[in-house]
């Protein structure tokens, strides 16, 4: 048998789908990838003992003849941000270190109802505060092209593992890119899905207004069978919409079939394709372009002038959100207490939450609860809102002109650890292009778009007005498609190749 | 640390009073405000053990998320309507963010800027007859908080405690908070006012029938504020508020006691600190409550998990059209019906007790056995034990009592026996006659048996029953019914007395 | 240049209750004073006639039945405590001994 890890998730499933594979098999081979490759790449913080035993079950079923979900028995990595009964969920924070949740997340829960198998938790930025991993209570996720660059951030260990073939598919969250770009620097596929497509329940919550939670993978395709199973109304989060969402992947084979774009307007933003964005990033954006001119892909300019501002209203609104989302963790019911002799609960909390959370978490939350303490509030957390109101009119006014919009995923390639870490405003500033559309609600994607100078990945971003993911699914795969026929494959299958230890 | 206080008259004399109240009302529903836990204000789920009335919203788990409790909305418009208020064409909800371990999120999802209901009044009627309208500033939707027990100190209060035990079933319990506007012109009457206004809202609460309403349970809950302004000052003077005062009793004592108490502290020109006090029933006090540090600092802000509540207004017109009638016509109706004295109305209004006996007339009693035993009886043992009538027996019980006194199967006397094991929680009025053996011995050859026994006893108080002296029969007849241990119809016991005594 | 002081750091920290050490209180005046100065633009950009957006797709009036749903255990409510006395989760004294 080949190494079933290099199989895309479509494929797998086929295989296991025609019985061809056992999803033991393909769990075991994924378990031996993980143990292999993992102890060098730390993608995972826990990794699932009872996988075995449920892709066993998964066979027993099949063998008994049930009709099961075209994805059963395929095993899929899941951050560590989501609620999961059984293992740990820590969100990359010490608080929370140990704790079993009684309860799966909505996203968690409908995987398991389809049968697909989870491998474990994957690494992320303490609370998805980060664009690196670095800022994990449990040290960072390398990069599977470099070892020594980030892997992106939040979600650096969905897109790590997925890239590093420890996984076909993953759940990510993304709040202010934490999806796509880590995908963009691992040459990986992540998509943000519109604002309330996929239900929050059971997600920790970083930023209750900009949090969505999406799939990452090798291929669009693989995203979009991922999104069809997590996606759709949950009565357990009240901004989860209730609404018909079309076939993902069914939209995914078809832009992958047509290889045209004849017809579709795509929209290059002014604002995002100037300085700041590296010279070599820059040059695979202009390339790409051409690719979807050359299939047929109509080509404007759109203008997007509050983006100068996104970054500021998001600094604004997610820590305003996110310390009182985060003020939960207060040693009583979950998670760790600090505590000595004598003192008061008031001391506890305090003391509790000195010791854990880190740098990065506390400075947002202290950033937060003055952004919404009294005599600031206006001038603060209401102007950042104000602001999301023009970068929404100014996507309304740009879909107007167009049917998709792209624009680089990051700024730059990954950056070496340690590069960024003490200057959070330049770590800040590397989310521009990925921050409007959270405050916006609209559905972003990242897919590979070449090499940068130093040989690692760029990823494109896509972008669709609100409700339309379908349409970033169509376009993507097409794009996906045509690149990969330049290139003689998909992008990640041009990864160097890791070191692994003795099975 | 006793409080000085100054004589109410003289206090009155030299300063003007402000009140102003901000009543929670728990309601009724199934489930909690946010999630679909069972709620411990609806009948079928009190006394829950502790914990067991949680889901991960309840506990502030995290990635747990809220989703707004339809019928908690509707009976909300429904109170807000009753209150005489505007309903708002869009509310939302926000959060109010202080640390508290009952408090599972650490913040409050409550209401800010947008509450659901706006700009009401609440008429009261006092004793002497006057009418008054309490103004109603808002009445806003939010969730209660778990509850905490204090262990290690000598009072099971928080002062001197080792440590605090959290419950967290009520956590999510939804409230109405009702705030009034400053109340000015109370004078004299502002202590029996405080008392008729909180009696006002748990009789409409009642006739809602949003809530159970009862306070000894925390149902409904009263602070009460409390300002004094020296005569002619146009400013109002610095207010406490009193928390923790758990029957109608108590706001009447308490706004009392916080006048004596502040005009003492004027009159020696002393400066009043704005701080939350605490209500004390068995000194019939209040003291300084907890220090709140950060109290002026809740960071408001539009919670981001819940969506704006904008009633249409057919569902605002649907709730009006099936509110309840207006008090004051309802008063009038009722004492047409019931057949009632201007001064027993009136009596049983104060009371608080209106709701209380129209429920107790529709489980079966008679409107004047209803009074009876709410104004009489009862109101003496809740008296005694300083608590509201309601919060000790049920209207069903009442009635029930009252059927078998009517039925002959209990006396007025064993009635009151009987009403006392009820409100010792022995059980419902049957099962404690059954229980302690209650009822009225109705076996005539056991009562004739007794009456011959007790005529044997006494041969000379039977000569003299048979010389004519019919009135020597009493102490035949208490001789009979203490043998029966009280449980014997009197009037049967005479008259077969006569019957034996004349048989030769 | 917007300048954070030591103690109105010190104040949000006992605001999020958070005990700061001197170390992080230096440190946080110094990148809020920063941080602060790069988003403060953001209040002279918009005039008072944009309206707010709290949420990115507007919505309203989702509510959910008053029907009961699952519950957790009390095993499972106190699974995760650091401290409890078998059915009640456990908190140190409320109250400092001086209060």
């Amino acid at each position: 048998m080949s190494d079933l890890t290099r199989l895309d998730g479509a494929a797998l499933a086929g295989l296991l789908r025609s019985g061809e594979v056992s999803s033991v098999e393909a769990t075991q081979a994924h378990l031996d990838r993980i143990a292999a490759v993992d102890g060098e790449l730390h993608a995972f913080l826990h990794v699932n003992a009872g996988a075995l035993d449920e892709a066993r079950r998964i066979d027993e079923r099949r063998a008994a003849g049930e009709p099961l979900h075209e994805l059963a028995g395929a095993p899929v990595a899941i951050k560590d941000v989501l609620c999961t009964i059984g293992m740990p969920s820590t969100s990359g924070s010490r608080i929370l270190e140990g704790w079993v949740p009684p309860y799966d997340a909505t996203p968690v829960a409908r995987l398991k109802a389809a049968g697909l198998v989870a491998l474990g938790k994957t690494n992320m930025d303490e609370f998805a505060m980060g664009s690196s991993t670095e800022h994990s209570a449990y040290g960072p996720t390398r990069n599977p092209w470099a070892l020594d660059r980030i892997p992106g951030g939040s979600g650096g260990g969905s897109a790590a593992a997925v890239a590093a073939f420890e996984a076909p598919f993953a759940l990510g969250s993304d709040t202010g890119g934490s999806i796509r770009q880590p995908a963009a620097v691992t040459g990986s596929v992540g998509v943000k899905p519109t604002y309330g497509g996929v239900s929050r329940y059971g997600a920790i919550s970083l930023a209750s207004s900009l949090d969505q939670v999406g799939p990452v993978s090798r291929t669009v395709l693989d995203s979009a069978l991922v999104h069809d199973v997590i996606g759709g109304h949950d009565p357990h989060d009240s901004t989860s919409l209730d609404r018909d969402w079309p076939s993902f992947a069914a939209a995914a084979r078809e832009g992958a079939a047509t290889g045209s774009l004849a017809g579709l307007r795509v929209g290059v933003i002014r604002e995002l394709d100037a300085e700041g964005i590296a010279p070599d990033v820059a040059a695979r954006f202009h390339e790409t372009v051409r690719v979807i001119e050359s299939a047929g892909g109509e080509v404007v300019e759109v203008s997007m002038p509050s983006v100068e501002h996104a970054v500021a209203a998001y600094y604004l609104i997610l820590p305003a959100e996110a310390s009182s989302n985060l003020a939960r963790f207060d040693s009583v019911r979950f998670g760790m207490r600090v505590e000595r002799p004598g003192q008061t609960v008031e001391d506890v909390m305090a003391a509790t939450r000195e010791a854990g959370f880190g740098p990065e978490v506390k400075r947002r939350i202290i950033l937060g609860t003055y952004a919404l303490s009294a005599g600031y509030y206006d001038a603060y957390y209401g102007s950042a809102q104000q602001v999301r109101t023009l970068v929404q009119r100014d996507f309304d006014a740009a879909f107007a002109q167009a049917d998709v919009l792209v624009s680089p995923s990051a700024p730059t390639t990954a950056f070496r650890f340690g590069e960024k870490i003490d200057d959070p405003l330049a770590m800040y500033a590397n989310d521009v292009t990925t921050i409007p559309a959270n405050l916006a609600g609209i559905p972003g994607m990242s897919i590979p778009m070449g090499l940068g100078d130093d040989g690692l990945p760029v990823g494109l971003q896509l972008l669709a007005p609100l409700f339309e993911d379908a349409r970033l699914y169509r376009a993507g795969a097409t794009i996906e498609a045509l690149l990969a026929e330049q290139w003689g494959g998909i992008l990640a299958h041009q990864a160097p190749t890791l070191t692994e230890v003795a099975r | 640390m006793k409080d000085r206080l100054m004589d109410f008259d003289e206090a009155l004399e030299r300063y003007e009073p402000v009140l102003g109240f901000e009543v929670h009302v728990e309601l009724g529903t199934r489930t909690k405000m946010f999630s679909a836990a069972p709620n411990p204000a609806h009948p079928d789920h009190h006394d829950a053990p502790p914990n067991t009335l949680v889901d991960p919203l309840s506990l502030g788990l995290p990635g747990s998320l809220p989703v707004v409790n339809e019928t908690a909305i509707r009976y909300s418009i429904s109170l807000g309507l009753a209150l005489g208020c505007e309903i708002a064409e869009s509310s939302r909800f926000a959060r109010k963010n202080y640390y508290y371990p009952d408090t599972p999120k650490n913040y409050q999802i409550s209401q800010y800027d947008e509450p659901i209901a706006f700009e009401g009044s609440v008429e009261v009627q006092l004793a002497d007859g006057t009418l008054l309208d309490i103004p109603i500033e808002r009445a806003h939707m939010e969730e209660d908080a778990g509850k905490l027990t204090h262990v290690g100190g000598s009072t099971g209060r928080i002062q001197g405690a080792s440590s605090s035990l959290v419950d967290y079933n009520r956590a999510g319990v939804p409230l109405v908070e009702i705030v009034t506007k400053p109340i000015i012109g109370a004078e004299h009457a502002a202590p029996e006012i405080a008392r008729a206004y909180v009696a006002a809202v748990r009789d409409i609460v009642l006739s809602l029938g949003i809530s159970e309403a009862r306070m000894e349970r925390g149902n409904l809950r009263c602070d009460a504020n409390v300002s004094l302004r020296p005569r002619g000052q146009e400013r109002l003077g610095t207010r406490t508020e009193t928390k923790n005062v758990n029957s109608m009793r108590s706001v009447e004592r308490a706004v009392r006691y916080e006048i004596q108490r502040q005009a003492a502290i004027l009159a020696d020109g002393g400066t009043i600190t704005q701080e939350t006090r605490h209500w004390h029933e068995d000194t019939g006090t209040t003291s300084p409550g907890r220090p709140k540090s950060d109290a002026d600092d809740y960071r408001y802000f539009p919670e981001p998990d819940l969506l704006p509540v904008q009633p249409t207004r057919e569902l605002v017109e649907e709730l009006r059209a099936a509110l309840p009638e207006q008090p004051g016509v309802r008063k009038r109706r009722l004492q047409g019906e019931w057949g009632f004295t201007d001064l027993e109305l009136q009596d049983v209004v104060n009371a608080g007790l209106l709701a209380t006996i129209e429920a107790t007339v529709d489980a079966g009693a008679s409107p004047a056995s209803a009074r009876k035993w709410w104004t009489g009886e009862i109101a003496r043992v809740a008296n005694e034990r300083g608590v509201d009538a309601a919060s000790l027996v049920s209207p069903a019980h009442v009635a029930e009592l009252q059927l078998l006194v009517d039925g002959g199967t209990l006396t007025d006397r064993l009635a009151r026996q009987a009403l006392e094991g009820v409100v010792a929680g022995e059980g419902s009025p049957s099962e404690v006659v059954e229980a302690r053996g209650l009822q009225v011995v109705t076996d005539e050859s056991a009562l004739v048996a007794a009456v011959d026994e007790a005529l044997a006893a006494q041969p000379d108080v039977l000569a003299r029953i048979r010389d004519g002296k019919v009135q020597a029969a009493g102490a035949v007849i208490g001789a009979v019914m203490k043998a029966m241990r009280g449980q014997a119809d009197a009037a049967r016991v005479r008259e077969i007395v006569l019957e034996r005594a004349a048989q030769p | 240049m917007s300048d954070i002081t030591r103690e109105q750091v010190e104040h949000l920290g006992r605001l999020a209750r958070i005990a700061l050490t001197d170390e992080e209180v230096a440190s946080l005046a110094t990148e809020l004073s920063a941080i602060v100065d790069a988003i403060a633009t953001i209040s002279e950009v918009v005039g008072p006639d944009v309206p707010a957006t709290s949420h990115p797709v507007p919505l309203a009036n989702v509510t959910r039945p008053d029907v009961e749903g699952e519950t957790l255990t009390l095993e499972q409510a106190l699974s995760g405590a650091p401290d409890h006395d078998g059915e009640r989760f456990r908190v140190s004294a409320i109250l400092g001994e001086e209060q």
